[in-house]
Protein backbone atom coordinates (compact mmCIF):
# COMPACT_ATOMS: atom_id res chain seq x y z
CA UNK A 1 0.00 0.00 0.00
CA UNK A 2 2.24 2.83 1.21
CA UNK A 3 5.22 1.26 -1.20
CA UNK A 4 3.06 2.24 -4.05
CA UNK A 5 2.19 5.55 -3.42
CA UNK A 6 6.29 6.03 -3.05
CA UNK A 7 6.96 4.37 -6.17
CA UNK A 8 4.78 6.67 -7.67
CA UNK A 9 5.99 9.56 -5.83
CA UNK A 10 9.09 8.20 -7.03
CA UNK A 11 8.18 8.25 -10.88
CA UNK A 12 6.69 11.72 -10.59
CA UNK A 13 9.62 12.94 -9.36
CA UNK A 14 12.04 11.30 -11.89
CA UNK A 15 9.66 12.20 -14.78
CA UNK A 16 9.34 15.69 -13.79
CA UNK A 17 12.88 17.07 -11.89
CA UNK A 18 15.82 17.29 -12.61
CA UNK A 19 18.02 13.63 -12.06
CA UNK A 20 18.42 13.38 -8.52
CA UNK A 21 21.01 10.51 -7.09
CA UNK A 22 19.17 9.72 -3.70
CA UNK A 23 19.77 5.71 -3.09
CA UNK A 24 16.37 3.66 -3.14
CA UNK A 25 16.43 2.76 0.51
CA UNK A 26 17.00 6.48 1.89
CA UNK A 27 14.10 7.23 -0.35
CA UNK A 28 11.91 5.03 1.04
CA UNK A 29 12.59 5.53 4.85
CA UNK A 30 12.26 9.01 4.14
CA UNK A 31 8.86 8.55 2.47
CA UNK A 32 7.44 6.49 5.24
CA UNK A 33 8.91 8.83 7.81
CA UNK A 34 7.01 12.13 5.91
CA UNK A 35 3.51 9.66 5.78
CA UNK A 36 3.85 8.28 9.69
CA UNK A 37 4.54 11.94 10.76
CA UNK A 38 1.36 13.05 8.61
CA UNK A 39 -1.18 10.39 10.07
CA UNK A 40 0.60 11.77 13.64
CA UNK A 41 -0.13 14.97 12.97
CA UNK A 42 -3.66 13.86 11.95
CA UNK A 43 -4.30 12.09 14.97
CA UNK A 44 -2.62 15.00 17.18
CA UNK A 45 -5.14 17.56 15.49
CA UNK A 46 -8.18 15.48 16.08
CA UNK A 47 -7.12 14.82 19.91
CA UNK A 48 -7.26 18.51 20.37
CA UNK A 49 -10.20 19.87 18.48
CA UNK A 50 -11.47 16.47 19.89
CA UNK A 51 -10.65 17.75 23.88
CA UNK A 52 -12.30 21.18 22.82
CA UNK A 53 -15.24 19.73 20.89
CA UNK A 54 -16.02 17.70 23.75
CA UNK A 55 -15.65 20.44 25.79
CA UNK A 56 -17.81 22.73 23.77
CA UNK A 57 -20.24 19.67 24.07
CA UNK A 58 -20.30 19.21 27.71
CA UNK A 59 -20.94 23.12 27.84
CA UNK A 60 -24.33 22.70 25.70
CA UNK A 61 -25.28 19.84 27.40
CA UNK A 62 -25.27 21.54 30.53
CA UNK A 63 -26.43 24.80 29.97
CA UNK A 64 -23.32 27.01 29.75
CA UNK A 65 -20.80 28.09 27.20
CA UNK A 66 -17.33 25.93 27.49
CA UNK A 67 -14.61 27.43 26.06
CA UNK A 68 -15.47 30.32 23.47
CA UNK A 69 -12.24 33.08 24.16
CA UNK A 70 -9.18 31.61 22.35
CA UNK A 71 -9.88 32.00 18.69
CA UNK A 72 -13.31 31.94 16.77
CA UNK A 73 -15.91 30.23 18.73
CA UNK A 74 -12.99 28.97 21.12
CA UNK A 75 -11.70 26.74 18.57
CA UNK A 76 -8.21 27.37 19.43
CA UNK A 77 -8.06 26.29 23.38
CA UNK A 78 -6.44 23.51 22.61
CA UNK A 79 -3.66 25.46 21.14
CA UNK A 80 -3.09 27.34 24.42
CA UNK A 81 -3.57 24.29 26.53
CA UNK A 82 -1.14 22.59 24.55
CA UNK A 83 1.40 25.83 25.08
CA UNK A 84 0.20 26.05 28.79
CA UNK A 85 1.00 22.30 29.28
CA UNK A 86 4.74 22.45 27.88
CA UNK A 87 5.75 25.62 29.69
CA UNK A 88 4.78 23.31 33.01
CA UNK A 89 6.97 22.25 35.86
CA UNK A 90 7.44 18.23 34.88
CA UNK A 91 7.48 16.70 38.55
CA UNK A 92 8.58 13.06 39.03
CA UNK A 93 8.17 11.88 42.96
CA UNK A 94 10.67 10.67 44.61
CA UNK A 95 9.25 7.77 46.07
CA UNK A 96 8.34 6.56 42.15
CA UNK A 97 9.83 4.06 40.22
CA UNK A 98 11.69 6.50 37.97
CA UNK A 99 12.45 4.39 34.96
CA UNK A 100 8.32 3.09 34.45
CA UNK A 101 7.50 6.12 35.22
CA UNK A 102 9.26 8.13 32.05
CA UNK A 103 8.83 5.13 29.89
CA UNK A 104 4.78 4.99 30.64
CA UNK A 105 4.66 7.66 27.75
CA UNK A 106 6.92 5.80 25.48
CA UNK A 107 4.17 2.46 25.66
CA UNK A 108 1.09 4.56 25.01
CA UNK A 109 1.81 6.39 21.95
CA UNK A 110 3.33 3.03 20.26
CA UNK A 111 -0.39 0.99 21.09
CA UNK A 112 -2.20 3.69 19.93
CA UNK A 113 -0.44 4.77 16.63
CA UNK A 114 0.21 1.57 15.86
CA UNK A 115 -3.09 1.12 15.54
CA UNK A 116 -3.58 4.19 13.11
CA UNK A 117 -1.09 1.82 10.87
CA UNK A 118 -3.89 -0.33 9.77
CA UNK A 119 -6.75 1.60 9.25
CA UNK A 120 -7.89 2.25 5.64
CA UNK A 121 -9.12 5.50 5.75
CA UNK A 122 -10.52 5.41 1.93
CA UNK A 123 -10.71 2.77 -0.85
CA UNK A 124 -7.08 1.70 -1.63
CA UNK A 125 -5.83 4.45 0.78
CA UNK A 126 -4.12 3.54 4.24
CA UNK A 127 -0.75 3.28 5.23
CA UNK A 128 -0.73 -0.94 5.31
CA UNK A 129 -2.35 -3.42 3.82
CA UNK A 130 -2.00 -6.43 6.25
CA UNK A 131 -3.77 -9.48 5.61
CA UNK A 132 -4.08 -10.10 9.52
CA UNK A 133 -5.28 -6.48 10.07
CA UNK A 134 -7.76 -7.17 12.67
CA UNK A 135 -5.34 -9.67 14.44
CA UNK A 136 -2.72 -7.00 14.53
CA UNK A 137 -5.16 -3.87 15.90
CA UNK A 138 -6.04 -6.41 18.59
CA UNK A 139 -2.37 -7.00 19.42
CA UNK A 140 -0.90 -3.64 19.21
CA UNK A 141 -3.54 -1.92 21.22
CA UNK A 142 -2.89 -3.61 24.00
CA UNK A 143 0.04 -2.16 24.51
CA UNK A 144 -2.07 0.66 26.16
CA UNK A 145 -2.75 -1.43 28.79
CA UNK A 146 0.71 -2.03 29.56
CA UNK A 147 1.50 1.46 29.50
CA UNK A 148 -1.78 1.91 32.06
CA UNK A 149 0.08 -0.92 34.41
CA UNK A 150 3.43 0.71 34.28
CA UNK A 151 2.09 4.71 34.84
CA UNK A 152 -0.19 3.42 37.90
CA UNK A 153 2.31 1.29 39.65
CA UNK A 154 5.48 3.35 39.27
CA UNK A 155 3.73 6.40 40.09
CA UNK A 156 3.94 5.20 43.88
CA UNK A 157 0.58 6.33 44.75
CA UNK A 158 -2.15 4.48 46.14
CA UNK A 159 -4.38 6.20 43.98
CA UNK A 160 -2.51 5.59 40.85
CA UNK A 161 -1.96 2.07 41.76
CA UNK A 162 -5.70 1.64 42.02
CA UNK A 163 -6.70 3.02 39.23
CA UNK A 164 -4.44 1.14 37.49
CA UNK A 165 -5.37 -1.77 38.51
CA UNK A 166 -9.15 -1.47 37.70
CA UNK A 167 -8.05 0.11 34.33
CA UNK A 168 -6.06 -3.38 33.38
CA UNK A 169 -8.98 -5.32 35.04
CA UNK A 170 -11.49 -3.27 32.69
CA UNK A 171 -9.76 -3.21 29.41
CA UNK A 172 -8.54 -6.80 29.68
CA UNK A 173 -12.25 -7.71 30.39
CA UNK A 174 -14.25 -5.79 27.62
CA UNK A 175 -11.38 -6.87 25.10
CA UNK A 176 -13.00 -10.49 24.82
CA UNK A 177 -16.23 -8.86 23.54
CA UNK A 178 -14.52 -6.86 21.79
CA UNK A 179 -12.90 -9.95 20.31
CA UNK A 180 -16.04 -12.22 20.04
CA UNK A 181 -17.53 -8.98 17.64
CA UNK A 182 -14.58 -9.08 15.29
CA UNK A 183 -14.72 -12.93 14.90
CA UNK A 184 -18.41 -12.18 13.98
CA UNK A 185 -17.04 -10.08 11.13
CA UNK A 186 -14.60 -12.24 10.22
CA UNK A 187 -16.70 -15.49 9.93
CA UNK A 188 -18.97 -13.60 7.83
CA UNK A 189 -16.10 -12.12 5.15
CA UNK A 190 -13.66 -14.90 5.99
CA UNK A 191 -10.59 -12.25 5.66
CA UNK A 192 -9.10 -10.66 8.47
CA UNK A 193 -7.78 -7.73 6.07
CA UNK A 194 -9.49 -4.57 6.85
CA UNK A 195 -9.77 -3.11 2.86
CA UNK A 196 -11.51 -6.56 2.09
CA UNK A 197 -14.04 -6.39 5.10
CA UNK A 198 -14.88 -2.63 3.91
CA UNK A 199 -15.13 -4.06 0.15
CA UNK A 200 -17.35 -6.49 1.09
CA UNK A 201 -19.74 -3.78 2.82
CA UNK A 202 -19.81 -2.22 -0.99
CA UNK A 203 -24.07 -1.18 -2.17
CA UNK A 204 -25.27 1.08 0.10
CA UNK A 205 -26.95 1.27 3.48
CA UNK A 206 -28.31 -2.33 3.59
CA UNK A 207 -25.11 -4.32 2.83
CA UNK A 208 -23.21 -2.92 5.54
CA UNK A 209 -22.49 -5.39 8.49
CA UNK A 210 -24.77 -3.02 11.18
CA UNK A 211 -27.78 -4.16 8.96
CA UNK A 212 -27.15 -7.87 7.37
CA UNK A 213 -28.15 -10.20 9.30
CA UNK A 214 -30.46 -8.90 11.23
CA UNK A 215 -30.90 -8.42 14.58
CA UNK A 216 -27.40 -10.34 15.83
CA UNK A 217 -25.15 -8.13 13.85
CA UNK A 218 -27.02 -5.29 15.63
CA UNK A 219 -26.25 -6.47 18.63
CA UNK A 220 -22.63 -7.39 17.80
CA UNK A 221 -22.27 -3.67 16.75
CA UNK A 222 -23.65 -2.68 20.36
CA UNK A 223 -21.61 -5.10 21.72
CA UNK A 224 -18.52 -3.54 20.39
CA UNK A 225 -19.46 0.14 20.90
CA UNK A 226 -20.61 -0.76 24.65
CA UNK A 227 -16.74 -2.33 25.20
CA UNK A 228 -15.07 -0.16 23.07
CA UNK A 229 -16.40 2.53 25.62
CA UNK A 230 -15.06 0.02 28.27
CA UNK A 231 -11.73 0.15 26.00
CA UNK A 232 -11.34 4.11 26.18
CA UNK A 233 -11.86 4.71 29.79
CA UNK A 234 -14.90 6.43 29.09
CA UNK A 235 -18.14 7.29 31.31
CA UNK A 236 -20.06 4.96 32.10
CA UNK A 237 -17.16 3.34 32.89
CA UNK A 238 -14.10 5.78 33.61
CA UNK A 239 -13.81 3.90 37.15
CA UNK A 240 -10.03 3.91 36.53
CA UNK A 241 -10.28 7.98 36.23
CA UNK A 242 -12.78 8.24 38.65
CA UNK A 243 -12.40 12.17 40.20
CA UNK A 244 -14.55 11.41 42.81
CA UNK A 245 -12.78 8.81 44.48
CA UNK A 246 -9.55 8.43 42.80
CA UNK A 247 -8.36 12.04 42.31
CA UNK A 248 -6.78 11.21 38.40
CA UNK A 249 -6.15 7.73 38.28
CA UNK A 250 -3.61 6.43 37.03
CA UNK A 251 -1.92 9.94 35.99
CA UNK A 252 -2.53 11.43 39.37
CA UNK A 253 1.19 12.03 39.51
CA UNK A 254 1.78 13.13 35.87
CA UNK A 255 2.56 16.65 35.44
CA UNK A 256 2.98 19.04 32.21
CA UNK A 257 3.83 17.38 29.03
CA UNK A 258 3.84 13.82 30.11
CA UNK A 259 0.29 14.10 31.55
CA UNK A 260 -0.29 15.59 27.81
CA UNK A 261 0.37 12.70 26.33
CA UNK A 262 -1.93 10.55 28.40
CA UNK A 263 -4.24 13.47 27.41
CA UNK A 264 -3.99 13.18 23.63
CA UNK A 265 -3.84 9.57 23.54
CA UNK A 266 -7.17 9.30 24.96
CA UNK A 267 -8.82 11.26 21.97
CA UNK A 268 -6.62 9.37 19.72
CA UNK A 269 -7.89 6.01 21.30
CA UNK A 270 -11.28 7.25 20.99
CA UNK A 271 -10.86 8.22 16.84
CA UNK A 272 -9.30 4.65 16.63
CA UNK A 273 -12.06 2.22 18.29
CA UNK A 274 -14.95 4.10 16.70
CA UNK A 275 -13.36 3.77 13.03
CA UNK A 276 -12.90 -0.03 13.51
CA UNK A 277 -16.68 0.50 14.39
CA UNK A 278 -17.00 2.02 11.26
CA UNK A 279 -14.92 -0.31 9.24
CA UNK A 280 -16.28 -3.46 10.89
CA UNK A 281 -20.35 -2.58 10.98
CA UNK A 282 -20.99 0.63 8.94
CA UNK A 283 -19.51 -0.17 5.58
CA UNK A 284 -15.93 2.24 6.30
CA UNK A 285 -15.67 4.42 3.61
CA UNK A 286 -18.78 2.65 1.56
CA UNK A 287 -21.69 5.49 0.80
CA UNK A 288 -24.78 5.01 2.07
CA UNK A 289 -26.21 5.22 -0.99
CA UNK A 290 -25.92 3.06 -3.74
CA UNK A 291 -23.94 4.99 -6.41
CA UNK A 292 -21.21 7.50 -5.97
CA UNK A 293 -22.26 11.63 -5.96
CA UNK A 294 -19.50 13.09 -6.62
CA UNK A 295 -18.13 10.89 -9.36
CA UNK A 296 -20.86 11.68 -11.66
CA UNK A 297 -20.54 15.15 -11.08
CA UNK A 298 -17.11 15.14 -11.75
CA UNK A 299 -17.23 13.04 -14.95
CA UNK A 300 -20.08 15.46 -16.62
CA UNK A 301 -19.59 18.56 -15.56
CA UNK A 302 -16.09 18.92 -14.74
CA UNK A 303 -13.37 16.51 -16.09
CA UNK A 304 -13.29 13.38 -17.52
CA UNK A 305 -9.29 12.65 -16.39
CA UNK A 306 -9.02 9.38 -15.00
CA UNK A 307 -6.46 10.95 -11.88
CA UNK A 308 -8.89 13.31 -11.26
CA UNK A 309 -12.27 10.69 -10.98
CA UNK A 310 -9.96 8.84 -8.56
CA UNK A 311 -9.16 11.46 -6.30
CA UNK A 312 -12.75 12.62 -6.50
CA UNK A 313 -14.15 8.97 -5.53
CA UNK A 314 -10.78 9.05 -2.44
CA UNK A 315 -12.33 12.23 -1.26
CA UNK A 316 -15.99 11.25 -0.84
CA UNK A 317 -14.95 7.82 0.18
CA UNK A 318 -12.84 9.69 3.10
CA UNK A 319 -15.37 11.89 3.87
CA UNK A 320 -18.02 9.19 4.52
CA UNK A 321 -15.52 7.72 6.24
CA UNK A 322 -14.77 10.68 8.82
CA UNK A 323 -18.40 11.44 8.92
CA UNK A 324 -19.37 7.79 10.26
CA UNK A 325 -16.10 8.11 13.00
CA UNK A 326 -16.76 11.38 14.02
CA UNK A 327 -20.18 10.72 14.50
CA UNK A 328 -19.62 7.55 16.68
CA UNK A 329 -17.29 9.97 18.56
CA UNK A 330 -19.85 12.41 19.11
CA UNK A 331 -22.13 9.92 20.73
CA UNK A 332 -19.42 8.68 22.86
CA UNK A 333 -19.05 12.41 24.41
CA UNK A 334 -23.23 12.59 24.41
CA UNK A 335 -23.18 9.65 26.69
CA UNK A 336 -20.34 10.31 28.67
CA UNK A 337 -22.26 13.67 29.95
CA UNK A 338 -25.57 12.42 29.84
CA UNK A 339 -24.60 8.84 32.03
CA UNK A 340 -23.89 8.79 35.50
CA UNK A 341 -20.59 5.85 36.70
CA UNK A 342 -20.96 2.55 37.04
CA UNK A 343 -19.82 1.48 40.84
CA UNK A 344 -16.73 -1.01 39.54
CA UNK A 345 -18.98 -4.36 40.42
CA UNK A 346 -21.59 -3.05 38.13
CA UNK A 347 -18.88 -2.24 35.65
CA UNK A 348 -17.49 -5.99 35.80
CA UNK A 349 -20.81 -7.59 35.84
CA UNK A 350 -21.73 -5.75 32.33
CA UNK A 351 -19.15 -7.29 30.96
CA UNK A 352 -19.13 -10.95 32.70
CA UNK A 353 -22.18 -11.27 32.57
CA UNK A 354 -24.33 -9.57 29.74
CA UNK A 355 -22.00 -8.73 27.07
CA UNK A 356 -19.83 -12.32 27.53
CA UNK A 357 -22.94 -14.46 26.55
CA UNK A 358 -24.84 -12.61 24.50
CA UNK A 359 -21.87 -11.60 22.59
CA UNK A 360 -21.26 -15.93 22.49
CA UNK A 361 -24.58 -16.51 21.57
CA UNK A 362 -24.31 -14.17 18.94
CA UNK A 363 -21.80 -15.98 17.40
CA UNK A 364 -23.85 -19.20 17.02
CA UNK A 365 -27.00 -17.42 15.89
CA UNK A 366 -24.66 -16.27 13.00
CA UNK A 367 -22.50 -19.22 12.18
CA UNK A 368 -25.71 -20.83 12.05
CA UNK A 369 -27.45 -18.51 9.75
CA UNK A 370 -24.02 -18.75 7.42
CA UNK A 371 -24.68 -22.44 7.30
CA UNK A 372 -28.36 -22.44 6.29
CA UNK B 1 3.81 -7.64 2.86
CA UNK B 2 7.18 -7.62 3.99
CA UNK B 3 6.92 -3.75 3.41
CA UNK B 4 3.39 -3.35 5.15
CA UNK B 5 5.40 -4.42 8.21
CA UNK B 6 8.14 -2.79 7.62
CA UNK B 7 6.08 0.77 8.04
CA UNK B 8 4.59 -0.50 10.90
CA UNK B 9 8.12 -0.63 12.53
CA UNK B 10 8.48 3.01 11.03
CA UNK B 11 5.37 4.07 13.19
CA UNK B 12 6.31 2.39 16.39
CA UNK B 13 10.15 4.67 15.58
CA UNK B 14 7.56 7.67 15.55
CA UNK B 15 5.77 7.30 17.99
CA UNK B 16 8.55 6.81 20.20
CA UNK B 17 10.23 9.48 18.53
CA UNK B 18 7.22 12.21 18.67
CA UNK B 19 7.11 11.71 22.40
CA UNK B 20 10.91 11.78 22.99
CA UNK B 21 11.07 15.12 21.03
CA UNK B 22 7.97 16.86 22.65
CA UNK B 23 9.69 15.86 26.30
CA UNK B 24 12.93 17.26 25.32
CA UNK B 25 11.24 20.38 24.05
CA UNK B 26 9.19 20.72 27.13
CA UNK B 27 12.33 20.12 28.72
CA UNK B 28 13.69 22.61 27.07
CA UNK B 29 11.17 25.66 27.75
CA UNK B 30 9.93 24.30 31.14
CA UNK B 31 11.23 25.85 35.01
CA UNK B 32 12.64 23.55 36.90
CA UNK B 33 12.42 24.31 40.57
CA UNK B 34 12.29 21.07 42.42
CA UNK B 35 11.64 20.87 46.24
CA UNK B 36 11.13 18.45 48.65
CA UNK B 37 7.51 19.47 48.85
CA UNK B 38 6.87 19.26 45.50
CA UNK B 39 8.61 15.61 44.77
CA UNK B 40 6.57 14.21 47.58
CA UNK B 41 3.75 11.74 46.81
CA UNK B 42 0.38 12.87 46.46
CA UNK B 43 -2.12 11.59 49.12
CA UNK B 44 -4.93 14.26 49.49
CA UNK B 45 -2.19 16.70 50.83
CA UNK B 46 -1.92 14.75 53.73
CA UNK B 47 1.61 13.42 54.68
CA UNK B 48 1.96 10.05 52.87
CA UNK B 49 1.76 7.02 55.47
CA UNK B 50 3.11 3.58 54.82
CA UNK B 51 4.31 2.49 51.61
CA UNK B 52 2.65 2.84 48.47
CA UNK B 53 2.59 -0.38 47.09
CA UNK B 54 0.46 -2.36 49.25
CA UNK B 55 -1.08 -5.22 49.39
CA UNK B 56 -4.50 -5.16 47.20
CA UNK B 57 -7.34 -7.15 46.15
CA UNK B 58 -6.86 -10.71 45.35
CA UNK B 59 -10.12 -9.87 42.42
CA UNK B 60 -7.91 -8.36 40.19
CA UNK B 61 -5.47 -11.84 40.08
CA UNK B 62 -8.85 -13.99 39.57
CA UNK B 63 -9.68 -11.38 36.26
CA UNK B 64 -6.69 -12.02 34.85
CA UNK B 65 -6.90 -15.65 35.05
CA UNK B 66 -10.09 -15.43 33.47
CA UNK B 67 -9.33 -13.10 31.14
CA UNK B 68 -6.80 -15.24 29.75
CA UNK B 69 -8.71 -18.61 29.34
CA UNK B 70 -11.18 -16.64 27.23
CA UNK B 71 -8.24 -14.52 25.27
CA UNK B 72 -7.13 -17.58 24.13
CA UNK B 73 -10.22 -18.93 23.43
CA UNK B 74 -10.99 -16.18 21.07
CA UNK B 75 -7.46 -15.66 19.63
CA UNK B 76 -8.16 -19.99 19.09
CA UNK B 77 -11.11 -18.85 17.40
CA UNK B 78 -9.67 -16.33 14.95
CA UNK B 79 -8.20 -18.68 12.04
CA UNK B 80 -10.85 -20.78 12.43
CA UNK B 81 -13.40 -17.67 11.78
CA UNK B 82 -11.59 -16.91 8.49
CA UNK B 83 -12.12 -20.46 7.08
CA UNK B 84 -15.72 -21.20 8.28
CA UNK B 85 -17.18 -20.89 5.51
CA UNK B 86 -15.72 -23.40 3.60
CA UNK B 87 -15.93 -25.49 6.76
CA UNK B 88 -19.47 -26.24 6.84
CA UNK B 89 -21.02 -28.11 9.30
CA UNK B 90 -17.97 -29.65 10.89
CA UNK B 91 -17.00 -26.37 11.71
CA UNK B 92 -19.94 -25.53 13.35
CA UNK B 93 -20.36 -28.43 15.11
CA UNK B 94 -16.54 -28.34 15.99
CA UNK B 95 -16.82 -24.59 17.42
CA UNK B 96 -20.20 -25.51 19.25
CA UNK B 97 -18.22 -28.82 21.40
CA UNK B 98 -15.03 -26.04 21.94
CA UNK B 99 -17.14 -22.87 22.82
CA UNK B 100 -19.80 -25.12 24.94
CA UNK B 101 -16.92 -25.84 27.06
CA UNK B 102 -15.66 -22.29 27.94
CA UNK B 103 -19.54 -21.66 28.45
CA UNK B 104 -19.85 -24.01 31.24
CA UNK B 105 -16.57 -22.70 32.71
CA UNK B 106 -18.44 -19.49 32.31
CA UNK B 107 -21.26 -21.05 34.08
CA UNK B 108 -19.19 -22.79 36.97
CA UNK B 109 -17.48 -19.37 37.52
CA UNK B 110 -21.03 -17.88 37.64
CA UNK B 111 -21.95 -20.03 40.26
CA UNK B 112 -19.23 -20.33 41.97
CA UNK B 113 -19.15 -15.85 42.79
CA UNK B 114 -15.88 -15.17 41.06
CA UNK B 115 -17.32 -13.34 38.51
CA UNK B 116 -19.03 -10.84 41.30
CA UNK B 117 -16.75 -7.88 42.34
CA UNK B 118 -17.35 -8.66 45.94
CA UNK B 119 -17.62 -12.39 47.11
CA UNK B 120 -19.98 -12.75 49.66
CA UNK B 121 -19.26 -14.81 52.93
CA UNK B 122 -21.90 -17.04 51.38
CA UNK B 123 -20.83 -18.43 48.67
CA UNK B 124 -17.45 -18.59 50.33
CA UNK B 125 -18.85 -20.90 52.85
CA UNK B 126 -19.87 -23.39 50.02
Amino acid sequence: MLKEYIDAIKGFAERNLPVINVPVELWYIAWIFIFGGAILGGALLFAGLGAYVERRVAGFLQSRLGPNRVGPQGLLQFMADGIKLVLKEDLIPDAADKLLFRAAPYVLFIGTLGVFAALPFAQNIGITNINIGLLYIMAISSFVVIAIIMAGWASANKWSLYGGMRSAAQIISYEIPIGISFLLVIMITGTMNMHQIIEGQAGGLHRWFVFRYPPFTMIAFLVYYVAAMAEVNRTPFDIPEAESELVGGFHTEYSGMRFAMFYMAEYANMFAVSAIGTILFLGGWQSPLPFNILVPLGTDFISSNQFFIQMLIWLEGFGWFLSKVLWLVFLMMWLRWTLPRYRVDQLMAVCWKVLLPVAFFNMLAVGLWLLL
Amino acid sequence: MLFDFAAILAFIIIAVLFVLVTLIFSWVVRPSKPSAEKASTYECGERPFGPSWIKFNIRFYVIALIFIIFEVEVLVLFPWAVIYKSLGLFGFVEMLIFVGILLIALAYLWKKGDLDWVKSNETNSK
